[in-house]
């Protein structure tokens, strides 16, 4: 019988920089930038809702560009700077957004709330003063199913508020 | 109150905002196996006979199970017990689980999954309510139930039915269809377990340990003492992972077989399988209204599509009638019910369970007899409201309710009577009713709801729970009550919650039960520690007892830590528990185990919307909405909650459904399946009402389904009052706008609804005396 799975996998050294930090690794050219952060860099805080680049969940940074990293593979960004919601913190200072998000109540059964964060801090880093719109296109490819998007809206605009 | 009341974030807030929250799928100790499972490609079919020998031979594959190595039965109810881990015999939906495969990275599962050989003799599939009432061309679904794929059938009728009908001015009946629809949680279900000196571990993303663990003893064949079930940080529920499921049991068979940890994470497409959401419903409903616009009586009729399998399909059945009467005071009440049997994945709890529909019928079908009459519906809608402190015609006990204050609540901020009238612009009402908790449990016994345990220990307070926080946030309501009963703030609190292993038994996170439940269990608890920490201290200070003060982090004339030690010097290890029990309250007929509740919460809801003529386009600007929630524990939490159920419910109104063509589910992703994002949210406006529960914990009552419930009917009442056309069935597409539109101007009525309900072979209904006037009395005085 025909075994694809006996044929040895075609791996490259990549070279990644994430939350700041330097690696390198052996990976097969195939593995999305998903999977190598939660399950070779052991970088959990992204989450995955589909794999198919439909719901957002698994939101990363990209030079500061979001980015679904499910269809992301790490060969693709070399060189640039990857950050996830790891990288958000300053040591064991939250982020104005993390903090808003907990005070607010924006995260329920949070699985969505890294993806969004980040989607957030792209926004607030090249628009200092979103209004709600501009928050909610910003946001629009991020689902959430347990928030009905209001208090995320209410703390984005507070860390805005607070960052600006 | 201290902390009771006030909108504090969440205790497990910054785990969440900073990824550091395991989920089910986060977890990957080392050694761990991946497991794939093969399903159905036929929606009904025989198996011949399946070949696994070509799997089992690649390299890295160390285990593959079949319906052989799990053929014990289980399901939710004790009454149906119709599935089995891994089908052998028969399938009966596409993505119905044949085998699993155990293998060392997931895409050897995978292909060892597409290497297992089955031959199938392929069966006429059932795909409606209609094909599930005739005589099956092949063979039935299931092999219990009828005749043909009826599943259940229930008639009950409380009062003197025909009696009422005789009395009223008018009579009106109507036909509604409500649409499936699905939890979509963010997160895929997830389960991972481990096997070490004759002991199954599981880590799941399940709403409800402890049914979990039945199950599994069940199937696994082990005594409920070897099993341990945790539940993970949960990515969102919404009813879906209320059901014990195949890959929970699938993973300890594979772990106990191989000796090491197995992982079994669902994909997208296999979430929308797994399923057990929102039941398809057809509903009839007939009413007889007084000339003042009073319910003299209502016959009502449900037919739901439950899919291929039982899960908790029975009960579903029964609160698609329970409802009804806890709104609206109906002096004489007809229920008939029918679940069928479909080749679909099943059906089962969401959010509101078994409720939203007819409460989308009820509401569009008592706001026409209002026009009919000439009279407000809203004004139709408040003379006929329950009072508090009454039982119902089929006997469910109302305490506090605050329907009429969450009408003038909602009425006065929306402006809905001044609205103003053009074409293209609407508002529409509806107000609704849940439950804080079943007051029956799923399988009977003297046991309670709920229990709480708490330790102090030299200044630490440690409760243990079994209630799972699937996002919620039951965790800071327990967290909340025990610090208010110390005088401490929640994040005082350390929690266990969620461990069969480690912490007393709570029946889970469903039916809105939680924070009245465990509540209850924790402020049992936590006086009962109180008591001993007071008492060791009035004894240090030589005062009485209730001369010692509690709050602030302290207990009379000492810190809490320093009173934590002079308790333990009196009395040893300091423990204290407490524990729930629902009243039983339930009516004396077969079938009143459904609809008791120790407290129903009440929503009213007003829609603003624009409705495009020329596309059928609808765009909702605003939704208020007022929640009697008896008291918040958090405000923050319970706004939370109730936005959540509002957008679920403009969803579920607007663009939800499972749908199936030739068998097959047709979207099985999150891109067609179609739910609202950030654009499509519209900005909420919350009340929320107290009215303080004579039961409740410090009053509370439920929050997290409610007020889902008026979202559709007040939407489709708003499009009648911008277009004049009636919706009679969700989602309203503008496919259906055009079309009743259409219907409209050809001078056919103006409507978009299914035409007619289908002859049902309901039995003769039980009939069941009204309770009597005085049944609660006694007990309401004593509250």
């Amino acid at each position: 019988m025909k075994n694809e799975t006996l044929r040895p996998v075609d791996r490259q050294v990549i070279a990644l920089e994430v939350n700041g930090e330097r690696t390198e690794m052996l990976l097969p050219v195939h593995k999305t930038l998903l999977e190598v952060l939660r399950e070779d860099m052991g970088l959990t805080g992204t989450k995955h809702g589909c794999e198919l680049g439909e719901c957002g969940t698994c939101t990363v940074l990209v030079g500061g560009k979001p980015e679904l990293s499910c269809l992301v593979l790490p060969i693709q960004v070399q060189g640039q700077a990857v950050t996830t919601v790891e990288g958000m913190a300053h040591g064991s200072q939250l982020h104005p957004l993390q903090q808003a998000f907990a005070e607010l109540g924006a995260a329920q059964c949070g699985y969505c709330t890294p993806g969004i964060l980040l989607a957030a801090k792209s926004l607030v880093e090249t628009n200092p003063a979103p209004t709600r719109d501009e928050i909610r296109e910003a946001l629009a490819g991020n689902l959430c199913r347990c928030t009905g998007y209001s208090k995320i809206l209410d703390a984005v605009s507070l860390a805005a508020s607070r960052m600006g | 109150m201290k902390v009771v009341g006030k909108p504090l974030p969440k205790v497990d807030a910054s785990a969440k905002v900073t990824g550091r929250a395991i989920y089910a799928d986060d977890m990957l100790p080392p050694r761990t196996l991946h497991c794939r499972i093969l399903r159905s490609p036929h929606p009904h079919a025989r198996i011949l006979s399946i070949d696994t020998s070509a799997a089992r031979r690649i390299p890295g594959v160390l285990a593959v199970i079949t319906g052989a190595d799990l053929p014990v039965k289980f399901g939710i109810l004790p009454v149906t017990q119709d599935e089995r881990a891994l089908e052998h015999e028969k399938v009966r939906y596409v993505g119905d689980p044949i085998a699993a495969v155990a293998a060392t990275d997931e895409e050897i599962a995978a292909a060892a999954c597409d290497a297992i050989a089955v031959e199938y003799d392929v069966l006429e599939p059932v795909m409606s309510i209609d094909a599930a009432l005739r005589e099956p061309k092949d063979e039935r679904i299931q092999d219990y139930g009828g005749p043909n794929n009826i599943h259940k059938l229930v008639a009950l009728e409380f009062g003197d039915v025909e009696g009422g009908f005789a009395q009223a001015e008018i009579i009106r009946e109507d036909v509604f269809f409500y649409q499936g629809n699905t939890h979509l949680p963010m997160e895929q279900h997830s389960a991972i377990a481990t096997y070490l000196d004759g002991k199954v571990t599981l880590w799941s993303s399940t709403q409800v340990v402890h049914y979990v663990h039945r199950a599994l003893s069940k199937v696994l064949e082990l005594p409920m003492n070897r099993i341990r079930v945790i539940g993970a940080a949960h990515g969102g529920g919404f009813g879906g992972k209320t059901d014990p499921f195949a890959h929970e049991i699938i993973v300890c068979k594979l772990a106990m077989l191989t000796g090491r940890p197995v992982k079994c994470t669902l994909t997208r497409e296999e979430v929308f399988y797994a399923h057990r959401g929102r039941h398809p419903v057809l509903m009839w409903v007939r009413t007889g209204v007084a000339k003042d616009g009073r319910i003299t009586a209502m016959h009502f009729r449900t037919a739901l599509d439950g899919g291929a399998y039982g899960s908790y399909g029975v009960a579903s059945t029964f609160y698609t009638g329970a409802l009804q009467t806890v709104t609206y005071d109906i002096p004489a009440y007809r229920f008939e019910g029918c679940r069928v049997f479909t080749n679909k994945p099943p059906c089962g709890p969401k959010r509101g369970h078994g409720t939203p529909q007819p409460r989308f019928a009820l509401e569009l079908h008592l706001e026409k007899i209002a026009r009919d009459l000439g009279l407000d519906p809203v004004e139709l809608k408040r003379r006929n409201f329950v009072q508090p402190n009454t039982r119902t015609v089929n006997w469910l006990r109302v305490t506090s309710c605050g329907l009429d204050e969450c009408v003038d609540r909602v009425m006065q901020a929306s402006g809905y009577a001044t609205r103003e009238k053009r074409i293209g612009h609407g508002m529409g009402f509806a107000v609704s009713t849940y439950l804080s908790g079943a007051g029956t449990a799923i399988y009977w016994n003297d046991m309670p709801h709920s229990e709480v345990q708490i330790k102090v220990d030299r200044g630490g307070v440690t409760a243990y729970c079994g209630a799972m926080d699937i996002g919620q946030g039951s965790d800071s309501v327990l967290a909340t009550i025990v610090a208010e009963e110390l005088g401490l703030q929640p994040a005082d609190v350390r929690l266990v919650t969620a461990d069969t292993d480690t912490t007393p038994i709570d029946l889970g996170s469903y039916s809105s039960r939680v924070t009245f439940m465990a509540g209850n269990a924790a402020v049992e608890a936590a006086r009962k520690m109180r008591a001993m920490l007071v008492e060791a201290t009035a004894a240090k200070m030589g005062c009485e007892a209730s001369a010692v003060e509690v709050g602030d982090g302290r207990i009379g004339d000492f810190s809490f830590e320093e009173a934590s030690v002079l308790a333990e010097a009196r009395f040893g290890t300091l423990t204290s528990a407490g524990s729930y029990t629902p009243p039983r309250i339930a009516g004396p007929y077969k079938g009143s185990g459904v609809g008791p509740s120790p407290a129903y919460s009440y929503s009213a809801c007003v829609v603003d919307l624009d409705a495009d003529e020329r596309t059928g386009l609808v765009s909702v600007n605003k939704i208020w909405i007022a929640h009697d929630v008896g008291r918040a524990i958090n405000p923050l939490l319970v706004e939370g909650q109730v936005e959540g159920s509002v957008y679920m419910g403009l969803g579920e109104a607007l663009m939800e459904e499972q749908t199936f063509r030739k068998g097959l589910h047709k979207w099985p992703s999150m891109l067609e399946y179609k739910s609202p994002t950030f654009l499509d949210m519209p900005e909420v406006q919350t009340f929320i009402v107290e009215t303080v529960d004579p039961e409740g914990p410090y009053g509370a009552k439920e929050a997290g389904q409610g007020p889902l419930l008026p979202v559709p009917p007040a939407l489709c009442s708003a499009v009648y009052d911008a277009l004049g056309v009636w919706i009679d069935e969700i989602p309203v597409t503008p496919e259906k706008v055009l079309e009743a539109l259409r219907r409209k101007s050809k001078g056919e009525p103006a409507r978009y609804g299914p035409p007619m309900f289908p002859p049902i072979p309901y039995p003769p209904p039980i009939k069941v005396e009204p309770p009597p006037k005085d049944l609660d009395h006694a007990s309401a005085a004593a509250i």
